[in-house]
Protein backbone atom coordinates (compact mmCIF):
# COMPACT_ATOMS: atom_id res chain seq x y z
CA UNK A 1 0.00 0.00 0.00
CA UNK A 2 1.42 3.37 -0.91
CA UNK A 3 1.79 6.13 1.61
CA UNK A 4 -1.01 8.24 0.15
CA UNK A 5 -3.40 5.29 0.30
CA UNK A 6 -2.82 4.94 4.00
CA UNK A 7 -3.48 8.61 4.53
CA UNK A 8 -6.71 8.48 2.52
CA UNK A 9 -7.84 5.49 4.56
CA UNK A 10 -7.05 7.32 7.79
CA UNK A 11 -8.99 10.34 6.62
CA UNK A 12 -12.06 8.35 5.65
CA UNK A 13 -11.94 6.49 8.95
CA UNK A 14 -11.79 9.80 10.80
CA UNK A 15 -14.88 10.99 8.89
CA UNK A 16 -16.85 7.89 9.90
CA UNK A 17 -15.74 8.18 13.53
CA UNK A 18 -16.72 11.83 13.74
CA UNK A 19 -20.02 11.16 11.95
CA UNK A 20 -20.94 8.57 14.59
CA UNK A 21 -19.90 10.80 17.47
CA UNK A 22 -21.69 13.84 16.05
CA UNK A 23 -24.86 11.85 15.47
CA UNK A 24 -24.94 10.62 19.02
CA UNK A 25 -24.11 14.07 20.39
CA UNK A 26 -27.13 15.41 18.48
CA UNK A 27 -29.34 12.63 19.85
CA UNK A 28 -28.18 13.49 23.37
CA UNK A 29 -28.46 17.26 23.13
CA UNK A 30 -31.24 18.09 20.68
CA UNK A 31 -34.18 17.19 22.97
CA UNK A 32 -32.77 19.46 25.70
CA UNK A 33 -32.04 22.22 23.18
CA UNK A 34 -35.58 21.95 21.78
CA UNK A 35 -37.18 22.48 25.18
CA UNK A 36 -34.93 25.42 26.05
CA UNK A 37 -35.45 27.32 22.76
CA UNK A 38 -39.21 26.85 22.85
CA UNK A 39 -39.35 28.22 26.38
CA UNK A 40 -38.45 31.59 24.84
CA UNK A 41 -41.32 31.63 22.31
CA UNK A 42 -44.94 32.68 22.14
CA UNK A 43 -47.54 29.95 22.18
CA UNK A 44 -48.00 30.43 18.45
CA UNK A 45 -44.28 30.12 17.86
CA UNK A 46 -44.10 26.92 19.88
CA UNK A 47 -46.70 25.21 17.72
CA UNK A 48 -46.07 26.76 14.31
CA UNK A 49 -42.32 26.40 14.18
CA UNK A 50 -41.16 24.15 17.04
CA UNK A 51 -37.69 23.60 15.60
CA UNK A 52 -36.90 27.21 14.75
CA UNK A 53 -34.95 29.51 17.00
CA UNK A 54 -36.96 32.29 18.64
CA UNK A 55 -37.02 35.36 16.37
CA UNK A 56 -38.47 38.85 16.57
CA UNK A 57 -41.98 37.49 15.88
CA UNK A 58 -41.94 34.54 18.19
CA UNK A 59 -39.71 35.67 21.06
CA UNK A 60 -41.52 35.92 24.36
CA UNK A 61 -40.82 35.49 28.03
CA UNK A 62 -44.46 34.93 29.00
CA UNK A 63 -43.72 31.36 30.14
CA UNK A 64 -41.11 32.54 32.61
CA UNK A 65 -43.28 35.38 33.91
CA UNK A 66 -46.11 32.92 34.51
CA UNK A 67 -43.91 30.40 36.28
CA UNK A 68 -42.38 33.01 38.54
CA UNK A 69 -45.78 34.53 39.28
CA UNK A 70 -47.72 31.33 39.90
CA UNK A 71 -45.20 29.28 41.79
CA UNK A 72 -42.43 29.76 44.29
CA UNK A 73 -39.50 28.83 42.09
CA UNK A 74 -37.04 31.01 43.97
CA UNK A 75 -37.99 29.21 47.16
CA UNK A 76 -37.71 25.77 45.54
CA UNK A 77 -34.23 26.67 44.33
CA UNK A 78 -33.28 27.90 47.76
CA UNK A 79 -34.55 24.65 49.30
CA UNK A 80 -32.66 22.47 46.82
CA UNK A 81 -29.51 24.55 47.24
CA UNK A 82 -29.53 24.43 51.03
CA UNK A 83 -30.25 20.71 51.17
CA UNK A 84 -27.58 19.89 48.59
CA UNK A 85 -24.83 22.13 49.95
CA UNK A 86 -25.34 21.20 53.61
CA UNK A 87 -25.44 17.50 52.70
CA UNK A 88 -22.25 17.70 50.64
CA UNK A 89 -20.32 19.46 53.40
CA UNK A 90 -21.44 16.93 56.03
CA UNK A 91 -20.82 13.93 53.75
CA UNK A 92 -17.34 15.12 52.79
CA UNK A 93 -16.27 15.80 56.35
CA UNK A 94 -17.71 12.65 57.93
CA UNK A 95 -16.64 10.42 55.03
CA UNK A 96 -13.10 11.81 55.06
CA UNK A 97 -12.83 11.21 58.81
CA UNK A 98 -14.13 7.64 58.51
CA UNK A 99 -12.02 6.90 55.42
CA UNK A 100 -8.93 8.17 57.20
CA UNK A 101 -9.57 5.98 60.24
CA UNK A 102 -10.23 2.94 58.06
CA UNK A 103 -7.14 3.39 55.91
CA UNK A 104 -4.69 4.55 58.57
CA UNK A 105 -5.31 2.61 61.76
CA UNK A 106 -5.17 -1.09 62.49
CA UNK A 107 -8.00 -2.03 64.84
CA UNK A 108 -10.09 -5.15 65.38
CA UNK A 109 -13.00 -5.26 62.94
CA UNK A 110 -11.47 -2.80 60.46
CA UNK A 111 -12.36 -4.87 57.39
CA UNK A 112 -15.79 -5.78 58.74
CA UNK A 113 -16.61 -2.14 59.38
CA UNK A 114 -15.41 -1.17 55.89
CA UNK A 115 -17.69 -3.83 54.38
CA UNK A 116 -20.59 -2.76 56.62
CA UNK A 117 -20.23 0.84 55.45
CA UNK A 118 -20.09 -0.36 51.83
CA UNK A 119 -23.49 -2.13 51.92
CA UNK A 120 -25.18 1.16 51.12
CA UNK A 121 -23.36 1.44 47.77
CA UNK A 122 -25.43 -1.44 46.41
CA UNK A 123 -28.59 -1.46 48.52
CA UNK A 124 -30.88 1.48 47.70
CA UNK A 125 -31.94 3.47 50.77
CA UNK A 126 -35.44 3.82 49.27
CA UNK A 127 -36.24 0.28 50.29
CA UNK A 128 -36.23 1.45 53.92
CA UNK A 129 -38.74 4.24 53.22
CA UNK A 130 -41.59 2.84 55.33
CA UNK A 131 -39.39 2.84 58.39
CA UNK A 132 -37.64 6.10 57.49
CA UNK A 133 -41.02 7.82 57.40
CA UNK A 134 -41.86 6.42 60.87
CA UNK A 135 -38.48 7.56 62.17
CA UNK A 136 -38.85 11.06 60.74
CA UNK A 137 -42.35 11.36 62.20
CA UNK A 138 -41.08 10.19 65.62
CA UNK A 139 -38.27 12.74 65.48
CA UNK A 140 -40.80 15.46 64.64
CA UNK A 141 -38.95 16.26 61.43
CA UNK A 142 -41.73 15.64 58.93
CA UNK A 143 -41.95 18.33 56.26
CA UNK A 144 -38.57 19.79 57.13
CA UNK A 145 -35.43 20.13 55.06
CA UNK A 146 -33.51 18.60 57.98
CA UNK A 147 -35.25 15.28 57.32
CA UNK A 148 -33.97 15.34 53.73
CA UNK A 149 -30.44 16.24 54.84
CA UNK A 150 -30.33 13.33 57.32
CA UNK A 151 -31.48 10.79 54.75
CA UNK A 152 -29.22 12.16 52.01
CA UNK A 153 -26.18 12.14 54.30
CA UNK A 154 -26.82 8.46 55.05
CA UNK A 155 -27.32 7.83 51.32
CA UNK A 156 -24.15 9.67 50.29
CA UNK A 157 -21.75 8.34 52.93
CA UNK A 158 -21.09 4.78 51.63
CA UNK A 159 -19.79 5.72 48.17
CA UNK A 160 -17.93 8.75 49.55
CA UNK A 161 -16.18 6.64 52.18
CA UNK A 162 -15.30 4.04 49.57
CA UNK A 163 -13.82 6.54 47.09
CA UNK A 164 -11.94 8.46 49.79
CA UNK A 165 -10.52 5.28 51.38
CA UNK A 166 -9.08 4.25 48.01
CA UNK A 167 -7.68 7.73 47.65
CA UNK A 168 -6.13 7.86 51.14
CA UNK A 169 -4.13 4.71 50.45
CA UNK A 170 -2.18 6.79 47.92
CA UNK A 171 -1.06 9.41 50.46
CA UNK A 172 2.71 8.99 51.00
CA UNK A 173 3.64 7.49 54.37
CA UNK A 174 6.57 9.84 55.00
CA UNK A 175 4.28 12.84 55.38
CA UNK A 176 2.35 11.48 58.36
CA UNK A 177 5.40 9.76 59.87
CA UNK A 178 7.33 13.03 59.82
CA UNK A 179 4.45 14.76 61.55
CA UNK A 180 4.20 12.02 64.16
CA UNK A 181 7.94 12.27 64.91
CA UNK A 182 7.44 15.97 65.54
CA UNK A 183 4.83 15.06 68.11
CA UNK A 184 1.81 16.37 66.18
CA UNK A 185 -1.46 14.94 67.54
CA UNK A 186 -3.65 12.56 65.54
CA UNK A 187 -6.50 15.08 65.19
CA UNK A 188 -4.13 17.75 63.95
CA UNK A 189 -2.54 15.34 61.45
CA UNK A 190 -5.97 14.73 59.95
CA UNK A 191 -7.27 18.28 59.89
CA UNK A 192 -4.01 20.09 59.03
CA UNK A 193 -2.24 17.59 56.76
CA UNK A 194 -4.64 14.98 55.37
CA UNK A 195 -7.77 17.05 54.76
CA UNK A 196 -6.01 19.55 52.44
CA UNK A 197 -4.38 16.64 50.57
CA UNK A 198 -7.63 15.01 49.48
CA UNK A 199 -8.80 18.05 47.52
CA UNK A 200 -8.49 16.28 44.12
CA UNK A 201 -10.93 13.58 45.24
CA UNK A 202 -13.35 16.10 46.71
CA UNK A 203 -14.74 17.18 43.33
CA UNK A 204 -15.49 13.59 42.33
CA UNK A 205 -17.17 12.81 45.63
CA UNK A 206 -19.10 16.09 45.56
CA UNK A 207 -20.50 15.44 42.08
CA UNK A 208 -21.46 11.85 42.87
CA UNK A 209 -23.18 13.03 46.04
CA UNK A 210 -24.80 16.09 44.54
CA UNK A 211 -26.43 14.81 41.35
CA UNK A 212 -28.71 12.16 42.92
CA UNK A 213 -29.74 14.55 45.70
CA UNK A 214 -30.52 17.51 43.48
CA UNK A 215 -32.49 15.30 41.11
CA UNK A 216 -34.32 13.14 43.66
CA UNK A 217 -38.11 13.02 43.61
CA UNK A 218 -38.79 10.14 46.01
CA UNK A 219 -37.76 11.53 49.40
CA UNK A 220 -39.11 15.06 48.86
CA UNK A 221 -42.37 13.38 47.83
CA UNK A 222 -42.70 11.28 50.98
CA UNK A 223 -40.81 13.31 53.60
CA UNK A 224 -41.28 16.97 52.68
CA UNK A 225 -44.05 17.42 50.12
CA UNK A 226 -45.71 20.31 51.94
CA UNK A 227 -46.03 23.97 51.06
CA UNK A 228 -42.78 25.81 51.07
CA UNK A 229 -40.53 22.80 51.58
CA UNK A 230 -40.51 21.43 48.03
CA UNK A 231 -37.20 20.95 46.28
CA UNK A 232 -36.90 22.08 42.68
CA UNK A 233 -37.55 18.60 41.24
CA UNK A 234 -40.73 18.13 43.26
CA UNK A 235 -41.74 21.75 42.65
CA UNK A 236 -41.50 21.32 38.88
CA UNK A 237 -43.38 18.02 39.07
CA UNK A 238 -46.24 19.61 41.03
CA UNK A 239 -46.27 22.74 38.87
CA UNK A 240 -46.47 20.78 35.63
CA UNK A 241 -49.18 18.56 37.09
CA UNK A 242 -51.21 21.70 37.68
CA UNK A 243 -50.51 23.63 34.47
CA UNK A 244 -50.13 20.70 32.12
CA UNK A 245 -51.94 22.41 29.24
CA UNK A 246 -50.04 25.68 29.50
CA UNK A 247 -47.16 24.95 27.15
CA UNK A 248 -45.32 28.22 27.75
CA UNK A 249 -45.30 27.70 31.49
CA UNK A 250 -44.36 24.02 31.24
CA UNK A 251 -41.43 24.67 28.90
CA UNK A 252 -40.24 27.60 31.00
CA UNK A 253 -40.38 25.62 34.24
CA UNK A 254 -38.40 22.79 32.64
CA UNK A 255 -35.79 25.23 31.36
CA UNK A 256 -35.47 26.82 34.79
CA UNK A 257 -34.74 23.38 36.21
CA UNK A 258 -32.34 22.40 33.42
CA UNK A 259 -30.15 25.49 33.06
CA UNK A 260 -28.52 25.67 36.52
CA UNK A 261 -27.58 21.99 36.55
CA UNK A 262 -26.08 22.27 33.06
CA UNK A 263 -24.02 25.31 34.05
CA UNK A 264 -22.75 23.51 37.16
CA UNK A 265 -22.01 20.44 35.08
CA UNK A 266 -20.00 22.37 32.51
CA UNK A 267 -17.96 23.95 35.31
CA UNK A 268 -17.26 20.66 37.09
CA UNK A 269 -17.20 18.14 34.24
CA UNK A 270 -13.43 18.29 33.90
CA UNK A 271 -12.86 17.46 37.58
CA UNK A 272 -15.49 14.74 37.43
CA UNK A 273 -13.79 12.97 34.53
CA UNK A 274 -10.35 13.52 35.97
CA UNK A 275 -11.45 11.94 39.23
CA UNK A 276 -12.91 8.99 37.37
CA UNK A 277 -9.92 8.39 35.14
CA UNK A 278 -7.29 8.89 37.83
CA UNK A 279 -8.54 5.73 39.46
CA UNK A 280 -10.52 7.35 42.24
CA UNK A 281 -13.33 4.99 41.25
CA UNK A 282 -12.53 1.41 40.44
CA UNK B 1 -8.24 -4.77 49.97
CA UNK B 2 -4.76 -3.59 48.97
CA UNK B 3 -2.90 -1.58 51.57
CA UNK B 4 0.10 0.60 51.03
CA UNK B 5 1.99 -0.71 54.04
CA UNK B 6 1.58 -1.51 57.72
CA UNK B 7 -1.06 0.64 59.31
CA UNK B 8 -0.72 2.52 62.55
CA UNK B 9 -1.73 0.56 65.63
CA UNK B 10 -4.92 2.10 66.95
CA UNK B 11 -4.04 1.49 70.62
CA UNK B 12 -1.86 4.61 70.43
CA UNK B 13 -4.84 6.65 69.24
CA UNK B 14 -8.04 5.11 70.57
CA UNK B 15 -9.93 8.33 71.10
CA UNK B 16 -9.18 9.84 67.66
CA UNK B 17 -10.09 6.61 65.87
CA UNK B 18 -13.44 6.40 67.65
CA UNK B 19 -14.09 10.09 67.08
CA UNK B 20 -13.30 9.73 63.35
CA UNK B 21 -15.53 6.71 62.85
CA UNK B 22 -18.47 7.37 65.15
CA UNK B 23 -20.37 10.19 63.38
CA UNK B 24 -20.49 8.51 59.96
CA UNK B 25 -21.25 5.09 61.41
CA UNK B 26 -24.04 6.40 63.65
CA UNK B 27 -25.86 8.44 60.97
CA UNK B 28 -25.48 5.65 58.41
CA UNK B 29 -26.75 3.03 60.86
CA UNK B 30 -29.68 5.13 62.08
CA UNK B 31 -30.95 6.37 58.70
CA UNK B 32 -29.97 3.53 56.40
CA UNK B 33 -29.27 0.15 58.01
CA UNK B 34 -31.86 0.39 60.77
CA UNK B 35 -34.69 1.44 58.38
CA UNK B 36 -33.79 -1.38 55.98
CA UNK B 37 -33.89 -3.99 58.75
CA UNK B 38 -36.93 -2.43 60.41
CA UNK B 39 -38.80 -2.47 57.07
CA UNK B 40 -38.19 -6.19 56.84
CA UNK B 41 -39.48 -6.57 60.43
CA UNK B 42 -42.60 -4.51 59.61
CA UNK B 43 -43.35 -6.83 56.70
CA UNK B 44 -44.13 -9.58 59.25
CA UNK B 45 -46.76 -7.45 61.01
CA UNK B 46 -50.25 -6.24 60.17
CA UNK B 47 -52.62 -3.75 61.73
CA UNK B 48 -56.23 -4.95 61.87
CA UNK B 49 -58.68 -2.04 61.48
CA UNK B 50 -58.61 -0.06 64.69
CA UNK B 51 -56.26 -2.48 66.44
CA UNK B 52 -52.61 -2.72 67.39
CA UNK B 53 -49.98 -4.06 64.99
CA UNK B 54 -49.61 -7.80 65.46
CA UNK B 55 -47.17 -10.41 64.24
CA UNK B 56 -48.65 -12.32 61.30
CA UNK B 57 -45.69 -14.34 60.05
CA UNK B 58 -45.59 -14.65 56.28
CA UNK B 59 -49.24 -13.59 55.75
CA UNK B 60 -48.30 -10.35 53.97
CA UNK B 61 -46.06 -12.25 51.58
CA UNK B 62 -48.86 -14.75 50.93
CA UNK B 63 -51.16 -11.81 50.16
CA UNK B 64 -48.77 -10.14 47.73
CA UNK B 65 -47.66 -13.33 45.98
CA UNK B 66 -50.81 -15.47 46.05
CA UNK B 67 -53.91 -13.38 46.73
CA UNK B 68 -55.75 -13.01 43.40
CA UNK B 69 -56.15 -9.23 43.88
CA UNK B 70 -52.48 -8.66 44.55
CA UNK B 71 -50.46 -11.36 42.83
CA UNK B 72 -51.37 -10.41 39.26
CA UNK B 73 -50.37 -6.79 40.02
CA UNK B 74 -47.12 -7.90 41.62
CA UNK B 75 -46.10 -10.27 38.81
CA UNK B 76 -47.15 -7.74 36.19
CA UNK B 77 -44.83 -5.14 37.74
CA UNK B 78 -42.07 -7.72 38.14
CA UNK B 79 -42.13 -8.76 34.47
CA UNK B 80 -42.46 -5.16 33.34
CA UNK B 81 -39.37 -4.42 35.41
CA UNK B 82 -37.54 -7.34 33.76
CA UNK B 83 -38.41 -5.91 30.32
CA UNK B 84 -37.27 -2.46 31.47
CA UNK B 85 -33.96 -4.02 32.58
CA UNK B 86 -33.60 -6.09 29.38
CA UNK B 87 -33.88 -2.96 27.21
CA UNK B 88 -31.14 -1.28 29.27
CA UNK B 89 -28.87 -4.32 28.99
CA UNK B 90 -29.43 -4.83 25.27
CA UNK B 91 -29.46 -1.19 24.13
CA UNK B 92 -27.97 1.14 26.73
CA UNK B 93 -24.87 -0.85 27.69
CA UNK B 94 -23.80 -1.85 24.14
CA UNK B 95 -24.20 1.78 22.97
CA UNK B 96 -22.23 2.98 26.01
CA UNK B 97 -19.45 0.44 25.35
CA UNK B 98 -19.27 1.30 21.65
CA UNK B 99 -19.14 5.05 22.29
CA UNK B 100 -16.49 4.58 25.00
CA UNK B 101 -14.47 2.47 22.52
CA UNK B 102 -14.67 5.15 19.85
CA UNK B 103 -13.83 7.93 22.31
CA UNK B 104 -10.72 6.08 23.46
CA UNK B 105 -9.27 5.83 19.92
CA UNK B 106 -5.79 7.38 19.79
CA UNK B 107 -5.43 10.90 18.37
CA UNK B 108 -9.15 11.62 18.33
CA UNK B 109 -9.90 15.32 18.08
CA UNK B 110 -12.59 17.00 20.24
CA UNK B 111 -12.59 13.93 22.50
CA UNK B 112 -13.40 15.90 25.66
CA UNK B 113 -16.12 17.96 24.01
CA UNK B 114 -17.92 14.88 22.69
CA UNK B 115 -17.67 13.18 26.04
CA UNK B 116 -18.96 16.17 27.97
CA UNK B 117 -21.92 16.61 25.60
CA UNK B 118 -22.87 12.93 25.49
CA UNK B 119 -23.01 12.64 29.28
CA UNK B 120 -25.19 15.71 29.70
CA UNK B 121 -28.59 13.93 29.81
CA UNK B 122 -27.28 11.77 32.66
CA UNK B 123 -26.90 14.85 34.84
CA UNK B 124 -30.53 15.93 34.50
CA UNK B 125 -33.28 14.94 36.87
CA UNK B 126 -35.22 11.85 35.78
CA UNK B 127 -38.40 13.87 36.28
CA UNK B 128 -37.22 16.60 33.93
CA UNK B 129 -36.13 14.02 31.34
CA UNK B 130 -39.54 12.37 31.56
CA UNK B 131 -41.31 15.68 30.90
CA UNK B 132 -38.94 16.63 28.06
CA UNK B 133 -39.77 13.43 26.20
CA UNK B 134 -43.44 13.60 27.06
CA UNK B 135 -43.55 16.95 25.27
CA UNK B 136 -41.49 15.78 22.30
CA UNK B 137 -43.57 12.63 21.84
CA UNK B 138 -46.87 14.47 22.34
CA UNK B 139 -49.06 14.28 19.24
CA UNK B 140 -50.44 17.70 20.25
CA UNK B 141 -47.09 19.38 19.64
CA UNK B 142 -46.12 17.12 16.76
CA UNK B 143 -42.40 17.86 16.92
CA UNK B 144 -41.66 14.14 17.24
CA UNK B 145 -43.38 13.49 13.91
CA UNK B 146 -41.47 16.41 12.34
CA UNK B 147 -38.18 14.91 13.54
CA UNK B 148 -39.05 11.49 12.13
CA UNK B 149 -39.98 13.21 8.87
CA UNK B 150 -36.35 14.36 8.52
CA UNK B 151 -35.22 10.74 8.26
CA UNK B 152 -38.29 9.76 6.23
CA UNK B 153 -40.03 7.72 8.92
CA UNK B 154 -42.97 10.00 9.71
CA UNK B 155 -45.46 7.19 9.08
CA UNK B 156 -44.10 5.33 12.12
CA UNK B 157 -45.05 8.11 14.54
CA UNK B 158 -47.86 7.42 16.96
CA UNK B 159 -48.98 8.23 20.51
CA UNK B 160 -46.41 5.74 21.81
CA UNK B 161 -46.61 6.80 25.45
CA UNK B 162 -50.37 6.48 25.48
CA UNK B 163 -50.73 2.98 24.03
CA UNK B 164 -50.71 -0.11 26.20
CA UNK B 165 -48.50 -2.01 23.78
CA UNK B 166 -45.78 0.60 23.41
CA UNK B 167 -45.74 2.75 26.58
CA UNK B 168 -43.31 0.59 28.58
CA UNK B 169 -40.83 0.16 25.75
CA UNK B 170 -40.96 3.91 25.01
CA UNK B 171 -40.26 4.74 28.66
CA UNK B 172 -37.40 2.23 28.63
CA UNK B 173 -35.86 4.01 25.65
CA UNK B 174 -36.23 7.38 27.36
CA UNK B 175 -34.42 5.95 30.37
CA UNK B 176 -31.72 4.49 28.09
CA UNK B 177 -31.26 7.92 26.47
CA UNK B 178 -30.65 9.42 29.88
CA UNK B 179 -28.42 6.75 31.41
CA UNK B 180 -26.08 5.86 28.51
CA UNK B 181 -23.65 8.24 30.22
CA UNK B 182 -22.98 5.78 33.06
CA UNK B 183 -21.56 2.87 30.98
CA UNK B 184 -19.92 5.46 28.75
CA UNK B 185 -18.07 7.13 31.63
CA UNK B 186 -17.10 4.01 33.57
CA UNK B 187 -15.96 1.98 30.57
CA UNK B 188 -14.12 4.94 29.08
CA UNK B 189 -12.22 5.33 32.36
CA UNK B 190 -11.38 1.60 32.35
CA UNK B 191 -10.21 1.74 28.72
CA UNK B 192 -7.87 4.63 29.50
CA UNK B 193 -6.22 2.52 32.21
CA UNK B 194 -5.06 -0.11 29.68
CA UNK B 195 -1.30 0.24 29.17
CA UNK B 196 -0.39 1.73 25.78
CA UNK B 197 2.33 -0.82 24.95
CA UNK B 198 -0.25 -3.62 24.84
CA UNK B 199 -2.22 -1.80 22.17
CA UNK B 200 0.83 -0.49 20.30
CA UNK B 201 2.28 -3.99 19.96
CA UNK B 202 -0.91 -5.24 18.30
CA UNK B 203 -1.09 -2.22 15.96
CA UNK B 204 2.52 -2.74 14.88
CA UNK B 205 1.60 -6.36 14.13
CA UNK B 206 -1.01 -5.06 11.69
CA UNK B 207 -4.22 -5.32 13.74
CA UNK B 208 -6.92 -2.72 13.05
CA UNK B 209 -8.28 -0.53 15.83
CA UNK B 210 -11.53 -2.49 15.68
CA UNK B 211 -9.71 -5.80 16.13
CA UNK B 212 -7.68 -4.34 18.98
CA UNK B 213 -10.89 -3.22 20.67
CA UNK B 214 -12.66 -6.59 20.30
CA UNK B 215 -9.73 -8.88 21.09
CA UNK B 216 -7.62 -6.89 23.52
CA UNK B 217 -9.40 -3.95 25.11
CA UNK B 218 -12.89 -5.38 25.59
CA UNK B 219 -11.73 -8.56 27.38
CA UNK B 220 -9.62 -6.38 29.70
CA UNK B 221 -12.56 -4.19 30.70
CA UNK B 222 -15.02 -7.05 31.20
CA UNK B 223 -14.93 -6.59 35.01
CA UNK B 224 -16.13 -3.01 34.48
CA UNK B 225 -18.81 -4.23 32.06
CA UNK B 226 -19.97 -6.64 34.77
CA UNK B 227 -20.01 -3.84 37.32
CA UNK B 228 -22.02 -1.63 34.96
CA UNK B 229 -24.48 -4.49 34.50
CA UNK B 230 -25.09 -4.90 38.21
CA UNK B 231 -25.42 -1.12 38.65
CA UNK B 232 -27.99 -1.20 35.83
CA UNK B 233 -29.88 -4.03 37.54
CA UNK B 234 -29.99 -2.29 40.92
CA UNK B 235 -30.92 1.04 39.33
CA UNK B 236 -33.68 -0.47 37.21
CA UNK B 237 -35.27 -2.46 40.03
CA UNK B 238 -35.25 0.67 42.15
CA UNK B 239 -36.59 3.00 39.44
CA UNK B 240 -39.67 5.09 40.14
CA UNK B 241 -39.29 8.77 39.20
CA UNK B 242 -39.61 8.40 35.43
CA UNK B 243 -42.80 6.35 35.49
CA UNK B 244 -44.30 8.52 38.23
CA UNK B 245 -43.50 11.75 36.36
CA UNK B 246 -44.83 10.61 32.99
CA UNK B 247 -47.61 8.19 33.93
CA UNK B 248 -48.42 8.97 37.57
CA UNK B 249 -48.69 6.47 40.42
CA UNK B 250 -51.19 4.38 38.45
CA UNK B 251 -48.55 3.61 35.80
CA UNK B 252 -51.08 3.52 32.98
CA UNK B 253 -52.47 2.76 30.55
CA UNK B 254 -53.96 -0.15 32.45
CA UNK B 255 -50.80 -0.74 34.57
CA UNK B 256 -48.78 -1.48 31.44
CA UNK B 257 -45.88 0.66 32.74
CA UNK B 258 -46.12 -0.48 36.36
CA UNK B 259 -42.74 -1.47 37.82
CA UNK B 260 -41.67 -2.46 41.33
CA UNK B 261 -41.03 1.15 42.40
CA UNK B 262 -44.49 2.41 41.43
CA UNK B 263 -46.13 -0.67 42.98
CA UNK B 264 -44.22 0.02 46.21
CA UNK B 265 -45.38 3.64 46.22
CA UNK B 266 -49.04 2.75 45.62
CA UNK B 267 -49.04 -0.04 48.19
CA UNK B 268 -47.40 2.20 50.79
CA UNK B 269 -49.37 5.42 50.20
CA UNK B 270 -52.52 4.16 48.54
CA UNK B 271 -54.21 5.62 45.49
CA UNK B 272 -57.75 6.62 44.64
CA UNK B 273 -60.03 4.45 46.81
CA UNK B 274 -57.41 2.05 48.09
CA UNK B 275 -55.85 3.13 51.38
CA UNK B 276 -52.12 2.99 51.90
CA UNK B 277 -50.78 0.10 53.93
CA UNK B 278 -47.31 0.46 55.48
CA UNK B 279 -47.04 -3.25 56.24
CA UNK B 280 -47.84 -4.37 52.73
CA UNK B 281 -45.60 -1.55 51.49
CA UNK B 282 -42.77 -2.91 53.62
CA UNK B 283 -43.48 -6.35 52.17
CA UNK B 284 -43.12 -5.08 48.60
CA UNK B 285 -39.90 -3.27 49.62
CA UNK B 286 -38.57 -6.49 51.19
CA UNK B 287 -39.33 -8.40 48.00
CA UNK B 288 -37.48 -5.71 46.01
CA UNK B 289 -34.61 -6.09 48.47
CA UNK B 290 -34.53 -9.86 47.86
CA UNK B 291 -34.51 -9.37 44.08
CA UNK B 292 -31.68 -6.82 44.28
CA UNK B 293 -29.78 -9.00 46.75
CA UNK B 294 -30.09 -12.01 44.43
CA UNK B 295 -28.66 -9.90 41.59
CA UNK B 296 -25.77 -8.58 43.69
CA UNK B 297 -24.88 -12.05 45.03
CA UNK B 298 -25.00 -13.49 41.53
CA UNK B 299 -22.61 -10.75 40.44
CA UNK B 300 -20.23 -11.21 43.36
CA UNK B 301 -20.02 -14.99 43.29
CA UNK B 302 -20.75 -16.07 39.73
CA UNK B 303 -19.42 -13.23 37.60
CA UNK B 304 -16.81 -11.19 39.44
CA UNK B 305 -14.95 -14.25 40.72
CA UNK B 306 -14.77 -15.86 37.29
CA UNK B 307 -13.63 -12.61 35.66
CA UNK B 308 -10.96 -11.96 38.28
CA UNK B 309 -8.95 -14.91 36.95
CA UNK B 310 -8.40 -13.18 33.63
CA UNK B 311 -7.05 -10.01 35.18
CA UNK B 312 -3.53 -8.86 34.43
Amino acid sequence: MSFSNIRREDASRAVIVHAILLTYTLVALYPIFLVVINAFKTRKGIFKDPMGLPNADTFSLEGFTKVLAKSDFELFFYNSFSVTIITIVIVLLLAAMAAWALSEYKFPGNTVLALYLAIGIMVPIRLGSVSILNLIVDLGLINTLTALVMVYVAQGLPLAIFILTEFMHQIPKDLKEAARCDGVGEFKIFFAIILPLIRPAVATVAVFTMIPIWNDLWFPLILAPGDGKQTITLGVQQFIGQYVTDWNAVLASLSLAIIPILVLYLIFSRQLIRGLTSGAVK
Amino acid sequence: MAHSGPMTDWRKAKLPVIAFLAPATIIYTLFMIYPLLDSIRLSFYATPSGGEAAFVGLDNYRTILADPDWSSTFWNSFWNNMKFFAVHMLIQNPIGIALAGILSLPQLRFRNTYRTMMIMPTMLSVVIVGFIWQLILSPVWGVGADLLDIIGLKSLFGPWLGKEGSALITLSFISVWQWVGIPLMLIYAALLAIPDDLVDAAIVDGASHFEVFIHIKLPLVLPTVAMVSILTFVGNFNAFDLIYAVKGALAGPNFSTDIMGTLFYRTFFGYQLQLGNPHLGATVASLMFLIILAGVLFYLFAIQRRLARYQL
